[in-house]
């Protein structure tokens, strides 16, 4: 199915919608209402949901995120093998990554929301989820106001630029796809088989 | 090899299942189960985003993701109300706030939780949730200002992070990105000790 490591795919696809901004704007919309029609169906946008989640009661988020990655993992680098897609690599970064993560992690159990279901929380008339939003506007302005002395010191810290698992294991990237979504898979069904919801 | 890590994932889901079973008996008001579920199943829900991902990849070589949405009203803001400072900050040089992708993404997406929740009789309507108010009692003020600091810290741990639950926890994820999973790990980690303390203590 997919290609050894060797023959990555490096050639950036001229997208000409992605320099066409009205149809991107469009685009936008259209993803950005299914999204939050699903998280909303998917009820993570429900405040005892989630922090159900993170007192361990409640495994909706976890099903939710680890299917859409198995199957988001099988779709995209199918159509990445084909040529038909760019990866967009993040870079590995240890301390901003945990740092940052962990300070998330804490604003999360706070607020119960997070930024993407903040929004279909909105929406379905969980009006403290506008306190949060605000919060969320807020803290971004704090870090753009630090992002100068940040990118000279945190931001420094365990930096391996971008990373991926595939660029770790000596193996082909194929076979670190299809195995990463057979774990996960493996991974939902003991957890279906063991969570109560 | 894989049959023992399959055990060993077995294993630690039975662990916490059962932490969880225990932790049922305490006080019903404080188990989310006691309270409505989902519309749709988890897994429903989780391939239809799989998928939408696979078009978003495709035809606007976007990544879903929400938390820069809040960088871009914060920069907005800024430079309506300060023009000359917001521009010289280093994170808006790098991405300038304007109507893009990310904006409308997130903007559509309370349009489409509000048809859903219209459409499956799920309109909350409630200014204070009510796992929240079991809990901590029916203060909005109260509410209103964990949800406000938690905002704070959550979009400063984003930006920090490179993305939230979204950008790393699916997109980054998904084309399995070592940031993206040390990142989410960190955001349940962060959160399951909190969320515990709060809950629990």
């Amino acid at each position: 199915m997919l290609d050894p490591g060797s023959a990555v795919k490096k050639t950036k696809i001229d997208k000409s919608t992605s320099s066409v901004p009205a149809k991107a704007i469009v685009g936008g919309i259209l993803a950005g209402f299914v999204f939050g029609f699903l998280l909303q169906k998917g009820g993570v946008g429900t405040y005892h949901i989630l922090i159900g989640q993170l007192l361990f009661q409640d495994w909706t988020v976890v099903k939710i995120m680890l299917t859409a990655i198995v199957v988001g993992m099988i779709g995209i680098f199918t159509l990445h093998h084909f040529a038909k897609v760019n990866l967009h690599t993040k870079p590995t970064k240890l301390g901003p990554n945990i740092i940052g993560g962990l300070l998330f992690g804490v604003g999360f159990a706070l607020i119960g929301y997070c930024p993407g279901t903040a929004a279909a929380a909105l929406g379905q008339g969980s009006w403290d989820a506008l306190f949060g939003m605000a919060g969320l506007v807020v803290g971004s302005w704090l870090y753009a106001e630090m992002s100068d002395p940040l990118k000279r010191t945190v931001e420094k810290w365990g930096n391996f630029g971008k990373l991926t698992f595939y660029d770790l294991l000596p193996v082909p990237k194929g076979v670190v796809v299809v195995s990463a979504a057979g774990l996960l898979t493996g991974f939902l069904v003991v957890l279906q088989a063991f969570s109560v919801r | 090899m894989s049959t023992l890590i399959l055990r060993l994932f077995a294993l630690s889901i039975a662990a916490s299942a059962a932490y969880s079973q225990a932790a049922l008996a305490i006080e019903p008001a404080l188990d989310s189960r006691n309270y409505p579920g989902a519309a749709w199943s988890p897994y429903l829900v989780g391939a239809g985003i799989g998928v939408l991902s696979w078009l978003t990849f495709y035809f606007y070589d976007k990544p879903i993701g929400a938390s820069s949405f809040y960088a871009t009203v914060a920069g907005m803001i800024g430079k309506a109300v300060a023009p000359k400072h917001t521009n010289e900050l280093d994170y808006f040089k790098d991405n300038p706030p304007k109507l893009n992708w990310e904006f409308v993404f997130v903007l559509a997406a309370v349009a489409g939780a509000a048809v859903a929740a219209w459409s499956g009789g799920e309109v909350f309507n409630e200014w204070v949730p009510e796992m929240w108010r079991a809990r901590f009692g029916d203060s909005l003020a109260l509410r209103g200002a964990f949800a406000f600091g938690g905002g704070v810290l959550m979009a400063f741990g984003a930006r920090l992070a490179g993305g939230c639950t979204s950008g790393h926890g699916i997109s980054g994820t998904l084309q399995l990105n070592v940031a993206s999973w040390i990142a989410v790990i960190c955001f349940f980690v962060g959160g399951a000790i909190v969320a515990n303390l709060m809950f629990r203590i």
